[in-house]
């Protein structure tokens, strides 16, 4: 028994080195003066300056983070919307329906959401850019958003929107002030998935960006063909932290929502 | 009352799902009706079942089975020897973590590390048999991917592995099943919905990556994503493009139809 221990805990941490290996190597050669992946020279934090000194770098960032930000906002809207939609329709059949159409879009693979998208902003005239981007992060995202919130407004109980009602409630207040407040964990998980979707695509927006528009998952994709280049190591190590950031952000902040009994509550 | 705030949540939804589900795929089929000259016809299908086009189909599904298997046979006793730990939640969000991180940086670092003067190279080196070229082959193409997918194929395991109940573990221990058997014949079935809810998250995608393809295996491997990649973007032959991706469509539906079973049986 001791065996089997020592034995499955080996191939335990021998998975998680195999799976951190190549972060950590990207951010070891990031301080490598001599400019390859392999033979460590010396140290250096060139690289980084130039991260910081490349000003079409800079843009693409801004580019990447406005178009998270602006797709994860809108279509958290909209898929709330779609969540609330969901639950009030009542035949069975549209229902399931609307769920498997919910779900295509989840499951379709990105070369098929990137191409017929193509293929619909060329019919419908869209120019390829800013705005066609902007326009597929958003449509998909919304899926997620419906089915992150999609449980928390099930859960509910119809009793809180009846007792509302019962005290005066408009239809409104109902929604902004017991409805809203309540899925509001829901919500902001969405709204995460979302901003992680759109941070973390690449293959949509290779098809739908034009010649003038990039994002940083583009940008790395042409670098990283033209082979290696320590910026991208650099960059890639940048992008590492502020994803660690990110993700202990959201752990810290879904702990704290999770506590029962406070849905709704005003502080 | 009830009826009017039912329409109204349900317009901006709608309109979604026919802009951007609907649409779409519509126009996805409509446009594989289409040769290259623009004239209808249905020489794309046609041109698909020729041997060209289909050894290139059959050898992206064999890639995509290699790739889930071997995901599976990682990600399983991961996930298993995961639950048996302490600070289970913990060790699992550290597993997930690297699948936060963007896709491009990953496949990226291993262009170094598997690249002729990297790491495993020299490691060859040292156990003498020499270095030899390991990136733009079709074996860097399913390590990469088996890497890449990894976490996705243990989450679900990991969660049907949670949902087993222990006293049944136990009841087949007590009955004098030998460890084996209590797998093959309890555990493993009674987890059969995670398995392939696994397979699902990572069968599809191992089916249309062009990424990887065009990055680790140069373009060695051509899987049905880079080939609608390349229709696409490249050769601008869009009606062919389309044929291939209403059959990755169709390849999607199957799968779905046949990872979906084990969730009617549970």
């Amino acid at each position: 028994m001791r065996k089997m221990e020592r034995l499955s805990s080996i191939y335990l941490v021998g998975v998680f080195i195999v799976l951190y290996a190549p972060i950590f190597y990207l951010v070891y050669y990031s301080f490598n003066s001599a400019g390859t992946m392999y033979s460590f020279e010396g140290f250096t934090f060139d690289w980084y300056r130039e991260v910081f000194c490349d000003t079409r770098l800079f843009i693409i960032l801004l580019n990447t983070i406005v178009i998270a930000l602006l797709s994860s906002a809108i279509s958290t809207v909209i898929g709330v919307l779609g969540a609330l939609a969901i639950t009030r329709v009542k035949t069975k059949r549209f229902r399931n329906a609307l769920l498997t159409l919910n779900n295509v879009m989840i499951v379709s693979p990105d070369v098929i959401i990137g191409a017929s998208f193509l293929v619909l902003f060329t019919m419908i005239g869209i120019n390829l850019g800013f705005g066609s981007v902007l326009i597929s992060h958003i449509a998909f995202s919304v899926p997620i958003v419906v089915l992150m919130v999609l449980p928390n407004l099930e859960e509910m109980s119809p009793t809180l929107i009846d007792a509302a009602q019962d005290l005066g409630a408009s239809r409104w207040d109902v929604l902004t002030r017991v409805v809203i407040p309540y899925i509001s964990p829901g919500i902001f998980a969405g709204f995460f998935m979302a901003l992680t979707y759109s941070l973390d695509d690449f293959a949509v927006t290779f098809f739908v960006t034009g010649g003038g528009f990039s994002t940083l998952s583009v940008e790395i994709y042409s670098l990283a063909r033209r082979g290696i280049s320590l910026t991208i190591n650099a960059l890639s190590t940048l992008i590492f932290l502020v994803t660690l950031l990110l993700v202990l952000g959201y752990y810290i902040i879904s702990k704290q929502g999770a506590k029962p009994g406070k849905a709704g509550v005003r502080e | 009352m009830q009826g009017r705030t039912r329409n109204i949540y349900l317009i901006p939804y709608m309109l979604w799902i026919v802009l951007f589900v609907v649409a779409p795929i519509a126009l996805i089929m409509y446009y594989s009706m289409f040769n290259i000259d623009g004239a209808w016809s249905l020489e794309n299908y046609r041109r698909f079942f020729t041997p060209v086009y289909l050894s290139m189909t059959l050898r992206s599904f064999w890639y995509a089975i290699l790739i889930t298997g071997f995901a599976l046979l990682i990600a399983y006793p991961t996930a298993y020897l995961l639950t048996k730990t302490e600070h289970k939640q913990l060790w699992l969000m550290l597993i997930i973590l690297p699948s936060w991180i963007n896709l491009l940086l990953k496949v990226y670092a291993f262009i170094g590390i598997l690249g002729f003067y990297g790491p495993i190279n020299s490691f060859l080196r040292i156990i003498g048999i020499g270095s030899r070229q390991i990136l733009f082959t079709g074996f860097s193409f399913i390590f990469v991917a088996v890497y890449i997918f990894i976490p996705y194929m243990i989450l679900p395991v990991f969660n049907a592995l949670e949902e087993l109940n222990p006293s049944l573990v136990d009841a087949a221990r007590d009955l004098g099943a030998s460890p084996w058997a209590t797998f093959r014949r309890v555990i493993f079935p009674l987890t059969v919905s995670g398995v392939k809810a696994g397979c699902r998250a990572v069968f599809i995608p191992a089916l249309s990556l062009f990424m990887i393809t065009r990055l680790i295996a140069g373009n060695r491997v051509i899987t049905l994503g880079t080939a609608i990649e390349q229709h696409f973007l490249v050769t601008q032959d869009w009606g062919m493009g389309s044929t291939i991706a209403v059959f990755l469509i169709i390849a999607m539906g199957l799968t779905m139809i046949m990872t979906e079973n084990g969730k009617l049986v549970k």
